[in-house]
């Protein structure tokens, strides 16, 4: 079950311009994802995958991120903390054509971003397999000394996994900076939770690793914010992992390739649409004072354009060339008989 | 983290026996002289470079002779470890057939292909294994769920393993989806705080493994290893909820590793003498002996000629064992598949 | 071809000729059991399994957590308790955590246990590229597991191939890694023969007879190669073509015996080449029929890379085309 919404707004240590950045984020999210499955109904690109219904807790998380500072270890339905990060809608939109010019050059999945200069780990699409890499990262953090974090994600699905158990503990046995936030939203791909576990609290499962465990409304943004900040600021200040399980929803199909009609019913995505964290963030902010109806009508304008240009820049660019398949495979040029 | 031996459940001056008979009393005492005997056997053999490996539980005698008493024979399927003679002695293995093993002689149950103590026997629900930590739990969880698909009551599958097999994502994995299926196993986990040379502390933060069941959704319990009662009460709890449809638990046993890890250890090269002595001081053998004398269950002298015939059939064993022939050459090549097989037919 | 025990046959696509053979497997023998991530009410990622759960029930249809491990793992349990089960991991490219207990567990259970123990179960999972699958839904996976003795492999190419192979493979009493191609899905159709048939594990299918060049090859490709040796055949070059359907055992009579005859060799895999499926090939028909070659021995794989990247040309590049076969087969057969 997922809380109920404060309906007393709380801003934590939040400006009004951090707030509409906020919203801009989760807008932008939105819209991308949108556009990703535009281009594939028009048979413009192969794929493409959403995270609709996750854009509260990614921006709030991305909020608590520290540019220049922490390290962000995702998983593919990232899209809104890749946005919050500083990755921009042209190069979501080189990752959408697979272009030449995209961070992988064309050779990822879409949402599979990465930048050493953000701080964007790369990631495969193998479920959990990131988990480590964030431990590892946060470990490299504690030899060195740094006031540093590593920010990791997953679904409700991943915790499944050896993978998540392996890192969960040995994050806790080494006290390291590390969060991991499980962005829980029901569903691994058509596997509902009470399949996936018995007990559907993932946050409980922390104590027996001993560290602390936080359960937050995925909902809401700023409480997403200000749990993850929470966290994030224990973990740089040498308190050592935390596990902070966000509840959120999935309203769309898992991808492209899924339709979701098979394994759920549309009234029971329509009842879970009411509580669709976009336009109830709007109406926080405009019942609070912080824009106006029309200032919000500005925004998602101002994303709709950055959008179609971009779209229409990254379309525009080349694709890779045959022989950049044989590019870093390794550090030089290699050939398995020398 | 304590696992100091406590002072035997007694209540009202009386000793809690969970039901156990005197003749119950005396085979739990039984087995785990049979198990220091014939784990002992396997160091002298191997010192006197007849056999080249051998591997103790010194120290899980108690907890390994309690819980085999909660398995039912003919009923229940055991899924152990390396480190678990004693459950395997108290399942019905015959320490002729642990000797075989030891040294690997052709009428092992194996062939002589297996490491010592990786027994297996359908006959007797043993469950085959190899030696990788925690690669076993999924098939006890996969012949748990084989007994409630076929709705099979009173049966249940008791899997064990060490702290350090808690570490493996396997064994998440297993735990998750026993419970989500409410199968009938116990996971018993022996904790003898030692991953060969990794202490506890290292293995994970928080020490107490029974804690991590309430994060599956099923539950969890500790007991004192040292002592064959208790361990004996709580599998049997726990059995006896996953035979009924009651599904999994964890329990978890405290005890402690006496010896290095197998005979190609060295445990003095991370722990002290001082340690294992002051732990030593809690030996569930000797004191599980003073008990029943105590309780006038045994007399000194019936401890005595115990003792005297589990060397006797130690010695019997290791000589009808010994005498015994290696697999042919010829052996390497049998059940790889069923039938003969060339890979290029 | 296959041995049927009816006359009549349908017209099947791949996913509808595994779907079929599933069914009846269900059908026919209530120890089987599949498991495997959305199998159950999304009825697979390709709609094999589509409606298992209604009529079968979530007991014998089980959607598994994520975790392939111990999807394997708990197959291996149920194996040994007297199930049969059968495993899906939703892609190839995620079985790597299943590894050992593929490699260290199921493949080893009879043999650790001198026969007492055994494994019968079939592990089932769709690899291979040209769908623009990136670098994690389009792998080839059988070279790193076709070393291992006491596993069983097998890719067919035809929907008959498909129902005859899998219905061996579940009948089969050790374990079987089930290959299928998920870019002959939907796209190689077939006459499927009705009612129950099976067609034995390591016995290849002589496609195409020919003089020439013996074409050797297996899943997707055998369909390209047999398109490029019939250009070949209009040019009137002669070019016989086997399609190996199983990887682990192998055919070795058929590949001799062609070889004997046509003196050159060519194989044709997706997979890479250093270490593939075609360096065992090449061994073994250098070991046995070196004096009866007329040429060296050609293989054309794919390069040395990690993957198939996501943009269209990346993944062009990796795979082989028909006219690239064709080439390859023109070159050989004038060498």
């Amino acid at each position: 079950m997922v809380p109920k919404v404060d309906t007393s707004f709380e801003r934590h240590d939040l400006t009004d311009e951090q707030l509409v950045a906020l919203l801009r984020t989760m807008v932008a999210h939105r819209t991308l994802e949108s556009r990703g499955f535009q281009l594939n109904r028009q048979g413009k690109i192969p794929f493409a995958s959403a995270g609709e219904g996750h854009e509260a807790v990614q921006a709030g998380a991305a909020m608590a991120f520290r540019r220049g500072v922490d390290v962000l270890v995702p998983y593919y339905r990232d899209l809104g903390l890749d946005i919050g990060i500083g990755v921009t809608a042209y190069e979501i939109l080189l990752s959408l054509f697979g272009r030449a010019a995209d961070h992988s050059a064309g050779r990822q999945f879409p949402h599979h971003y990465a930048s050493r200069k953000l701080g964007l780990y790369s990631i495969s699409s193998v479920i959990a397999a990131q988990l480590p890499h964030a431990v590892g990262a946060a470990y490299a953090m504690k030899l060195r000394g740094e006031e540093r974090a590593v920010l990791t994600t997953c679904g409700d699905g991943a915790t499944s996994e050896g993978e998540w158990h392996e890192s969960m503990n040995f994050a806790a046995i080494h006290r390291l900076p590390v969060v991991v936030l499980c962005e829980n939203n029901e569903w691994a791909i058509s596997t509902p939770l009470s399949k996936q576990m018995a007990q559907p609290d993932i946050y409980k499962r922390a104590e027996g690793y001993g560290m602390p465990g936080v359960l937050v409304d995925g909902m809401d943004p700023v409480a997403c914010y200000a749990a993850v900040k929470t966290a994030l600021d224990r973990a740089r200040s040498g308190g050592g992992p935390a596990l902070v399980e966000a509840k959120c929803y999935r309203f769309l199909a898992h991808t492209t390739d899924d339709d979701d009609r098979t394994y759920r019913s549309r009234d029971e995505v329509a009842e879970r649409r009411k509580r669709d964290p976009v336009p109830l963030f709007e109406r926080t902010l405009i019942e609070n004072g912080v824009m106006t109806a029309d200032d919000v009508e500005a925004l998602k304008r101002s994303v709709l354009d950055e959008t179609n240009e971009a779209t229409d820049r990254a379309e525009a660019m080349p694709y890779p060339k045959p022989e950049d398949l044989y590019t870093n495979v390794y550090s030089a040029n290699f050939q398995p008989w020398q | 983290m304590t696992t100091t031996m406590a002072k035997t459940d007694i209540k009202t001056g009386k000793l809690e026996r969970y039901g156990l008979t005197d003749d119950k009393l005396r085979a739990l005492l039984r087995n785990m002289l049979l198990q220091r005997q014939l784990d002992n056997r396997g160091f002298q053999l191997n010192r006197q470079g007849k056999v080249p490996f051998a591997l103790g539980s010194e120290g899980h005698e108690a907890l390994q002779a309690g819980a085999a008493m909660a398995f039912e024979r003919g009923k229940d399927i055991l899924a152990p470890y390396y480190r678990d003679l004693g459950l395997c002695l108290g399942i019905g293995l015959s320490p002729y057939e642990i000797l075989l093993s030891i040294f690997a002689r052709a009428a092992d149950h194996n062939g002589g292909r297996q490491f010592p103590n990786h027994y297996s026997s359908k006959q007797a629900g043993l469950m085959s294994f190899s030696s990788i930590l925690a690669a076993h739990i999924p098939h006890a969880v996969g012949a748990a769920y084989a007994i409630k698909y076929r709705g099979e009551q009173g049966r249940a599958v008791l899997v064990t393993s060490g702290d350090g097999t808690t570490s493996e994502g396997e064994w998440h994995e297993s735990m998750n989806f026993a419970a989500i299926h409410e199968l009938p196993m116990v996971m018993l986990v022996e904790n003898n705080e030692w991953a060969i040379s990794t202490p506890l502390d290292k293995q994970m933060a928080q020490p107490e493994i029974w804690k991590r069941a309430a994060g599956y959704g099923m539950p969890g319990r500790r007991f004192n290893g040292f002592d064959p009662i208790e361990t004996y009460g709580a599998v049997k709890e726990a059995m006896d909820r996953a035979r009924s449809g009651g599904g999994p638990s964890i329990v978890e046993g405290t005890c402690y590793r006496y010896l290095a890890h197998s005979t190609d250890d060295n445990d003095m090269t991370y722990r002290t003498k001082e340690v294992v002595q002051e732990r030593r001081k809690n030996d569930p053998v000797p004191r599980f002996e003073a008990l029943l004398v105590e309780y006038g269950v045994m007399s000194e002298r019936d401890v005595e000629a115990m003792r005297k015939d589990v060397l006797r059939e130690t010695n019997d064993a290791t000589d009808r064992a010994e005498a015994m022939p290696y697999p042919q050459p010829s052996d390497l090549y049998t059940h790889v598949y069923e039938g003969a097989w060339e890979p290029w037919q | 071809m296959a041995v049927s025990s009816s006359a009549t046959s349908t017209v099947m696509n791949n996913v509808e000729a595994v779907r079929a053979t599933l069914y009846e497997a269900l059908k026919s023998d209530d120890r089987t059991v599949i498991l495997g991530e959305d199998v159950g009410a999304r009825g697979n990622v390709f709609l094999i399994t589509k409606d298992f759960i209604n009529e079968f029930g979530p007991q014998r249809i089980i959607d598994t957590p994520i975790a392939e491990a111990s999807i394997v793992g708990i197959a291996v349990g149920m194996a040994m308790e007297g199930l049969r089960p059968i495993a899906e991991i939703q892609f190839a490219d995620f079985i790597y955590p299943s590894f050992n207990q593929i490699v260290g567990e199921a493949a080893k259970t009879r043999y650790r246990s001198n026969g007492e123990y055994t494994c019968p179960l079939v592990i089932r999972t769709p690899y291979g590229g040209g769908v623009r699958g990136a670098l994690s839904h389009s792998v080839s996976i059988e070279a790193l597991f076709y070393h291992v003795p006491g596993l069983k492999i097998v890719a067919p190419a035809f929907p008959a191939d498909v129902k005859g192979l899998l219905n061996a493979a579940i009948d089969d009493p050790d374990p079987v890694l089930f290959l299928e191609h998920k870019k002959t899905y939907r796209l190689i159709k077939g006459e499927v023969p009705d009612g129950h048939y099976t067609i034995p594990l390591g016995k290849a299918n002589l496609l195409k007879e020919g003089t020439q060049l013996t074409v050797v090859s297996y899943g997707l490709y055998v369909h390209w190669a047999l398109e490029a040796a019939q250009k070949l055949q209009e040019e009137g070059l002669s070019v016989e073509v086997i399609d190996l359907r199983s990887i682990r055992p192998m055919d070795k009579g058929t590949i001799l015996r062609s070889v004997e005859k046509t003196r050159k060799l060519l194989i044709v895999h997706e997979d890479n080449k250093f270490g593939g499926i075609g360096a065992e090939i090449s061994a073994m028909v250098a070991e046995e029929a070196l004096f009866h070659l007329d040429a060296p021995i050609r293989r054309l794989c794919a390069p040395d890379v990690p993957a198939m990247g996501y943009a269209l040309p990346l993944e062009e590049e990796y795979m082989s085309s028909p006219g690239e076969m064709a080439e390859a087969m023109r070159e050989l057969v004038r060498f």
